[in-house]
């Protein structure tokens, strides 16, 4: 319970830098938009002082001491105002955000949980076999990782996508025939727009984790709790499992606790190769218009995300590793 | 009762080229204890990993044969186990105790699982409840509160878990125990408790111990029979005493002068100098002999045997009516192992 008590309290002091950094980043930047269109009339007569504050509260540029903005900011924040989207105007960037996230994690969460298990398991099975057929899967895997990303998501767009016509070619569902709901129809226009993306992913993440986890295998098992385990003969399968990948597995929670920070965010170029609606999307939507608001509300809940997230694998990482528990 | 429980003959293992373990037999009586002591690299660890088929690739047996005779019933070929047979061969029969604690407890299971482990596999009809009874009875025994049932190895300490070690050995109850160097990461102080409480065990449950140190001083004080490694070879087998009192081979005369006696009189204390033969090229001759001030030509050219001198086995060219018709030099009969004076003279 300890244990619990001051990881929490180690992730809310974390929370609170990553919202002030948030705060921060945007006020410290030179120049405002309000600036930049005035500057546009300088060579003209000097503009009357309304208009100047039409701009100031369009924009939501503010005068105030900066103790005040921030804690008007963290008052927004608790209310869950995050301001209004340019691009999607008149949306609030939190209802933007609300619709781009399922997708996202829906997609990533699936395609990643994939990923690690058959990564993981796999390059439990070919250590614990070093030498056997499986170690064939290494080199291939690890050549489909070394296509370029939005390449190898190209080309099977253009195989199996156009070309065999297995999958849908964009979007997250059948926009024009179907409608969102729990209905067979819907989850299964999702299920089927999902897969190629999914499988995308699985593919070009799958090798790190096959790699990482066969070699750990392999020098665990030289380790004397191996072959301790195969002393006190213990059946093969209670020795990989509980005695050689139990071991072998922790560096790769590390590995997870990171990839959930990168996945979160949104894949971006998954989304935008397949036009999938997600965070990711909606980021590049941001960028492409300079839609501040919507770009600030984003990195708010991917930091928030990734937060939480590590949050998580710290929690099964005490749950796996009893040493992690007592320390520090 | 002095029948056998273990019989090893010929045995030769090697990690690809290299040759660790050559051609070596023992035989095991029950209930008795026989001492491996060797220096590191000599083979006498690979040995005991042999006996009980724990050689990880690319270590493999290439020769000989390894008996275990139960109780009741056929002798078993231990070489010849594979799958399940194997698997409950193993600490039934032959438990083992590693060499380092620290490492050979699994980090990440407590102590219970792991204790528990054993009873689930070979057991399947015990209940949670009796192997929790069983459990901690084992760590009692060996004297650890049995509420430190449910720790993990790295909240206890290098003796505990050694304690730990040994009470996962007797689980079962097996006819023998190899105990790897058990002491030999602990303080001197615990070493004595942990060879106290193998002797106490041993006379409780009647299994016969192989025990396996570097450390001769320990040996010549448990076990009736003493096994002198040297170069993947055993160079003098006798009973403890006879050792003691009169040891043959040279380098059993350097071991027993590396280290004090405490109630024998002052002396000097000697090294062996030199390092092991490497086991990986071709050896001619005597494996001992680049480092023997008492080699004659012929221990360059020809390998000794085993041979029988009174009531131990000696491999030693200076034991050789043969090669070496003279007696045995007279220094080697005083117990003495000095390269300085031996150059003086030659």
């Amino acid at each position: 319970m300890a244990y619990l008590w001051r990881k929490l309290g180690f992730y809310a002091v974390a929370l609170w830098a990553a919202l002030t950094i948030n705060f921060l980043i945007p006020r410290l930047i030179r120049g405002n938009p309000v600036d930049i269109i005035l500057s546009r009339f300088q060579t003209r007569q000097p503009p009357p002082p309304e208009f100047r504050k039409a701009l100031e509260v369009m924009f939501g540029v503010s005068h105030d001491p900066l103790w005040v903005q921030y804690f008007a900011y963290l008052r927004q924040l608790a209310t869950g105002n995050l301001g209004t989207s340019v691009t999607y105007y008149p949306a609030p960037v939190g209802t933007v955000i609300g619709q781009a996230m399922p997708w996202t994690l829906g997609l990533v969460s699936i395609a990643l949980l994939i990923t690690v298990g058959l990564g993981v398991g796999l390059g439990m099975v070919a250590g614990w076999r070093r030498g056997s057929w499986l170690d064939g899967l290494i080199p291939t895997t690890t050549f489909l990782a070394a296509i370029p990303y939005f390449w190898l998501a190209l080309l099977l767009l253009f195989f199996l996508g156009a070309g065999l016509g297995w999958f849908p070619l964009n979007g997250a569902y059948d926009y024009a025939h179907v409608r969102m709901g729990f209905t067979g129809d819907f989850i299964g226009s999702v299920l089927c727009h999902g897969a190629l993306p999914a499988l995308t992913l699985v593919i070009s993440g799958i090798a790190g984790w096959l790699l990482g986890m066969r070699n750990m295998m392999v020098s665990t098992m030289a380790e004397d709790y191996v072959v301790m385990a195969q002393a006190k003969g213990l059946r093969p399968r209670r020795v990989m499992v509980a005695y050689a990948a139990r071991n072998a597995v922790l560096p790769n929670v590390t590995g997870f606790a990171i990839m959930l920070g990168f996945f979160v965010g949104g894949q971006v170029a998954t989304e935008v190769v397949f036009s999938y609606p997600g965070v990711g999307f909606a980021l590049l939507q941001a960028v492409g218009s300079a839609d501040y608001p919507l770009m600030q509300g984003l990195f708010l809940i991917i930091s928030v995300a990734v937060l939480a997230a590590n949050f998580l694998v710290d929690l099964l990482y005490g749950l796996i590793d009893p040493r992690v528990r007592k320390a520090g | 009762m002095n029948d056998t429980v273990l019989s090893v003959r010929d045995l030769s293992v090697a990690y690809g080229q290299t040759r660790a373990v050559r051609g070596v037999s023992f035989e095991l009586g029950r209930g008795q204890v026989l001492g491996i002591a060797g220096e590191s690299g000599c083979g006498k660890s690979t040995l005991a990993y042999a006996i009980n088929r724990l050689l990880q690739p690319p270590g493999r047996t290439t020769s000989g044969e390894v008996a275990f005779h139960p109780k009741d019933g056929d002798p078993i070929d231990v070489l010849a186990l594979e799958g399940e047979e194997l698997r409950r061969f193993r600490w039934r029969r032959v438990a083992m105790v590693f060499q380092s604690a620290m490492n050979a407890l699994n980090p990440v299971l407590s102590v219970r699982r792991q204790l528990h482990d054993v009873f689930t596999t070979h057991e399947p009809s015990m209940s949670r409840r009796e192997r929790e009874e069983r459990s901690r009875e084992l760590l009692e025994l060996v004297g650890i509160d049995p509420g430190r049932i449910g720790a993990y190895p790295h909240e206890l300490s290098g003796g505990m878990r050694q304690r730990v070690l040994i009470a996962m050995a007797m689980a079962l109850n097996p006819d023998v125990v190899v105990l790897d160097e058990p002491t030999t990461a602990l303080d001197v102080v615990v070493q004595r408790d942990i060879l106290e409480e193998i002797d106490r065990l041993r006379e409780m449950f009647g299994f016969a111990v192989v025990f396996i140190t570097h450390d001769l001083s320990l040996l010549l004080e448990i076990s009736d029979h003493l096994a002198i490694m040297y170069g993947g070879r055993i160079v003098e087998y006798g009973t403890s005493k006879d050792t003691l009192l009169q040891p043959r081979h040279p380098y059993t005369v350097g071991l027993l002068n590396s280290f004090p006696s405490l109630r024998g009189e002052r002396q000097a204390l000697h090294g062996i100098p030199g390092s092991p033969p490497d086991l990986s090229k071709e050896l001619t001759g005597c494996s001992f002999a680049p480092r023997c001030p008492y080699a004659f030509e012929g221990c360059h050219t020809h390998e000794p045997e085993l041979d029988s001198i009174q009531d131990s086995l000696v491999a030693c060219l200076q034991y050789d009516r043969r090669l070496h018709p003279a007696r045995p030099d007279r220094r080697l009969r005083e117990r003495r192992f000095d390269h300085a004076d031996h150059e003086v003279i030659s």
